[in-house]
């Protein structure tokens, strides 16, 4: 049962990323360039989501204890601030601002099969694979108490 | 420059569109107990270190994905409008520092910038606010300073 709902949720939120624009990385290259040709549509897109997300999730936690097929919520608890979480999405940042592709939209794209998209996947996966074998490069300049 | 097209501004459709993933990462949540982090999902199909259920969830998730665009082509009889930067060796190098940043940082525009921003996690929003700054500036030098 999992298994399916974890389908028909990775289903609407591909076809959400269709139909919001996001899977064409010109409209979010020109929603980064607000000092050029700028397209404000990803501030709606995130805007909706967050609408429905923000009190989804509270509803959720307050009145279950557990999903309905699994036994525990797994929800991040840390509030620190470190350099490996602002130096990841930096990073990520620049990669995103280069290609105008960010994980999910770049999966949702992927049978469309652009030339760029062909190479931009792979890539990523290759890229995922090295950050998962890379460790904390400044452990040392972590802030706060860990969650 | 090359990355140069016009599209149009679409509030309602981005506004919908962006209601529907939410309510994926809600479904997400209810039935699976897990984050709607697609670089998240999509590491943890491929690392050595995930278990099998894990791994299966986060498979069938990705799956949705790739089976978004295929079913839009089924019913509308054609491929969602898109213009994908050719480059290859921009798209290769968009697509190290995105994979690599986001694991690294441990979350991307779902994970921190939706679910994590939707928590009011401290975390995600410095996350989204350090991502969306270099995203911003890395198209203003591109086309802007070297593309002008």
């Amino acid at each position: 049962m999992k298994q399916i709902f974890a389908l028909i949720s990775g289903l609407v939120f591909g076809f959400g990323l269709v139909i919001s624009g996001m899977s064409d990385p010109a409209k979010v290259l020109n929603f980064l360039d607000i000092f050029g040709t700028w397209d404000p549509s990803l501030a709606f897109v995130m805007g909706g989501a967050i609408l429905v997300t923000a009190p989804g999730f509270v509803l959720l936690l307050r009145n279950r204890s557990h999903p309905y097929f699994d036994t525990k919520f797994r929800i991040p608890d840390r509030e620190d601030l470190d350099s490996k979480l602002l130096g990841g999405a930096a990073i990520f940042g620049v990669g995103w601002g280069l290609g105008g592709f960010c994980p999910g939209p770049a999966l949702t794209a992927l049978p469309i099969a652009a030339s760029g998209t062909l190479i931009f996947v792979p890539f990523m996966l290759a890229g995922m694979w090295a950050a998962r074998h890379t460790p904390d490069l400044f452990p040392k300049t972590r802030t706060g108490a860990t969650g | 420059m090359e990355n140069d097209v016009d599209t149009e501004f679409t509030p309602w459709l981005s506004l919908g569109g962006g209601m529907m993933i939410g309510l994926a990462a809600v479904l997400l949540m209810a039935t699976n107990g897990r984050i709607a982090g697609i670089s998240g999902l999509t590491s943890r199909v491929f690392a050595r270190a995930t278990d099998t259920e894990t791994r299966g969830v986060s498979a069938m998730f990705v799956l949705g994905l790739l089976l978004a665009a295929p079913i839009w082509l089924l019913f509308s009889g054609e491929w969602p409008q898109q213009w994908v930067p050719s480059n290859p060796v921009l798209m290769a190098a968009a697509g190290l520092l995105v994979g690599f940043g986001a694991v690294y940082g441990n979350g991307c525009t779902s994970g921190h910038g939706v679910c994590g921003m939707s928590r009011l996690s401290v975390r995600s929003i410095a996350a989204t606010a350090t991502f969306m700054t270099t995203a911003i500036g890395t198209v203003l030098v591109t086309r802007h300073l070297i593309g002008a």
